[in-house]
């Protein structure tokens, strides 16, 4: 009961942006038809879908780059169609790229500003703040916990997760409300995929709203407070945190029982010793069967 | 240099080498200054100039310098803002004609109205910055890259140059307008020599000059400068976080315009008279001396001083040859060693910069 209650709440708060039903597409594609997804301030809202699924798409209306179709686009309750990334940017609306939308040559704090970049002096002598600019830099990558030797190196030399983190902090800095991340940790190790997702929870704690595009259920459920399932275009799925459990989301984002077919072929009894002899030469035959004959035949080589 | 402060750790052992942030602190002056899109043009300048200064007698003369400085200004003029255009990741073909269009514009405009050769000067402006909106709006709103788009303006202006001028004029240069209003000033702007120590100089190499220092204020200092880099850089990105692209490539495309009419003007006021003709095949040496200077050929990286430097080695290379009286064939085989071995150099520079993960 209380539950309930809690959501319609929830429901009644004005959404940071409020997706309702929306659609768009390519000439005769259907890149995405009838997605409803919100987010509220302080929350984070999942999206997740395998590749094709109408993540990017999803994202590239949000973020400005297209315009949608069919359905509503809500920015604060005010209905809209957003024509550049630029206004989505005025809008409070900061997207972070699976590319990061940095210039891996510039240095670091050429980028941080990149696109906004603070001026000071009039006339012919207006002029960037370099001074301003590297400081900020520094300082707002030392609250992420970045400390860099030095805010000139181009930005191409830092790794994955510390350029991820430059953007989610410029993104924050410049005074955005909602953050689109696209894959934040597609291409990361574990241990950088934690920094990231530690960052993405501090914005959050920072009251901004966060939509994270994943395929990835363990890092979504770890952070996230609603969870939006993609599908060929469509929308299969929309939970709340207290409506879905983590084995149930890998499950329905895995395509549920297609899944349970996976892994009952997987699961087959291991191969019989006719496939493991030739399984050196022919490949993808078996799973883990032939894995296992083929680690045992490494012990007897061993011995 | 006082950045390294923040580490007191002041442990003399060597050995301690293996422990990461120290070692990241070791950053030498030495190894800042590889990091500069100038260096290679630098040492070479330094390398040709002592070379000429060896072998070709006359090369350390006053009046030699002058006439290298001359003749690297005619090429620097043009290379710095082909330069930026080429940080802004792309080409101008066109480049090398349009200053004869320039030139061809300002002498017949004047001529055939009878006007005032100041009048004919704005209207050359004009047209020629219109040529570089030209090139860059197509860029912008259509698909083609800009290697195949300028190579199809350079064409048209070459044929236009040549057509035009023989329709107007009836031979393949323009008539002579030293008699004409106008000319004493226009040409004291655009061509005149000044003696300074009495060594003449000319005026294009304050020009020269000062399209250095403009460049580089706008490339190091400004937001337009930044955006020069990201477009260059990468231009989806650029466009991701809100920098105007098509504003900035057209903005670029209009500044090598501008350096067209500068070089135009100084080629109609020096000789009276234009060559239709003239310009094809000077667009290459204008971004040579831009990928001597240092600038990647594929963009976001490089610096207007490079540019300027590119051309001094331009200037010194080949009128060198001349003081040392040699066989000006060799001029091309020392350009293409030079143009080779700034490439080498610049791949190797980008590599380092661009060394991820």
């Amino acid at each position: 009961m209380t539950q309930t209650a809690e959501r319609t709440e929830a429901g009644e708060r004005t959404a940071l942006v409020e997706l309702d039903s929306v659609s768009k597409y390519y000439g005769n594609i259907r890149a995405l038809e009838g997605v409803s997804l919100e987010v509220h301030a302080g929350e984070i809202s999942c999206v997740l879908g395998d590749n094709g699924a109408g993540k990017s798409t999803l994202i590239k209306i949000i973020a400005g780059l297209h315009r949608h179709d069919g359905g509503t686009f809500r920015i604060e309750g005010e209905e809209t169609s957003l024509s550049s990334p630029r206004e989505a940017l005025d809008r409070g609306i900061a997207t972070v790229y699976q590319d990061l939308a940095v210039v891996p040559l510039m240095p670091v704090w050429r980028n941080f500003f990149l696109g906004s970049e603070p001026t000071k002096g009039t006339g012919p002598f207006k002029r960037m703040d370099v001074e301003f600019m590297r400081r900020t830099t520094r300082a707002e990558l030392l609250r992420m916990g970045i400390d860099l030797r030095d805010v000139d190196q181009p930005i191409g030399t830092l790794s994955g997760g510390e350029r991820q983190c430059v953007a989610i902090a410029r993104a924050v800095y410049f005074g955005a409300k909602v953050l689109v991340l696209d894959e934040p940790t597609a291409a990361l190790g574990v241990k950088q995929s934690g920094v990231v997702l530690k960052y993405v929870a501090a914005a959050r704690d920072a009251g901004l709203g966060v939509v994270l595009i994943t395929h990835n259920p363990h890092h979504a459920y770890l952070v996230g407070d609603r969870f939006v399932l993609l599908k060929r275009g469509t929308m299969s799925g929309s939970h709340t945190r207290d409506g879905i459990t983590l084995d149930e989301l890998t499950r329905q984002m895995a395509g549920g029982n297609e899944l349970d077919d996976l892994r009952h072929e997987l699961e087959r009894a291991p191969a019989p010793a006719h496939l493991g002899a030739v399984a050196d030469g022919a490949d993808g035959t078996g799973g883990t069967g032939e894995k296992q004959e083929k680690q045992e035949k490494q012990k007897d080589g061993g011995r | 240099m006082t950045a390294t402060a923040p580490a007191p750790t002041p442990s003399p052992s060597p050995d301690t080498g293996a422990h990461a942030d120290e070692r990241l602190l070791k950053r030498s002056p030495l190894r800042k200054l590889l990091g500069r899109p100038e260096l290679g043009s630098i040492v070479g300048a330094v390398a040709v100039f002592v070379f000429f200064a060896i072998f070709a007698d006359s090369f350390l003369k006053a009046s030699s310098l002058s006439t290298v400085l001359y003749a690297s200004s005619t090429i620097g003029i043009m290379a710095v803002p082909v330069a930026l255009l080429m940080i802004g990741g792309e080409f101008d073909l066109s480049a090398g004609v349009m200053v004869t269009t320039s030139a061809l514009v300002s002498s017949m405009f004047s001529f055939q109205m009878t006007a005032n050769t100041w009048v004919g000067v704005g209207v050359s402006l004009l047209v020629t910055l219109a040529i570089g909106v030209f090139n860059g709006v197509m860029l912008t709103r259509t698909d083609p890259p800009s290697f195949i788009i300028t190579l199809g303006t350079f064409l048209m202006l070459t044929g236009l140059n040549l057509g035009l001028t023989k329709l107007i004029s009836g031979t393949v240069s323009t008539k002579t307008i030293a008699d004409m209003e106008g000319f004493p000033s226009a040409k004291a702007v655009f061509a005149s020599t000044l003696t300074v120590g009495g060594v003449d100089f000319k005026i294009t190499i304050l020009w020269w000059l000062a399209f250095v220092v403009i460049a580089t204020w706008i490339l190091l200092r400004t937001r337009v400068g930044n955006w020069i880099f990201a477009v260059g850089g990468d231009e989806k990105a650029a466009r991701a976080v809100g920098v105007p692209v098509d504003k900035t490539k057209i903005g670029l495309y209009m500044g090598v315009a501008f350096g067209a009419w500068v070089s135009g003007q100084h080629l109609l006021f020096s000789f009276d008279t234009v060559q239709s003709g003239e310009g094809v095949g000077n667009e290459l040496i204008y971004i040579i001396a831009a990928v001597i200077g240092g600038c990647l050929i594929t963009g976001g990286y490089g610096s207007a001083v490079g540019a300027a430097v590119g051309a001094l080695i331009f200037g010194m290379t080949s009128k060198g040859i001349v003081f040392a009286e040699w066989n000006p064939d060799w001029f091309k085989f020392f350009l293409g060693a030079m143009l080779l071995l700034a490439t080498l150099l610049n791949a190797w520079v980008r590599k380092r910069a661009e060394a991820t993960k």
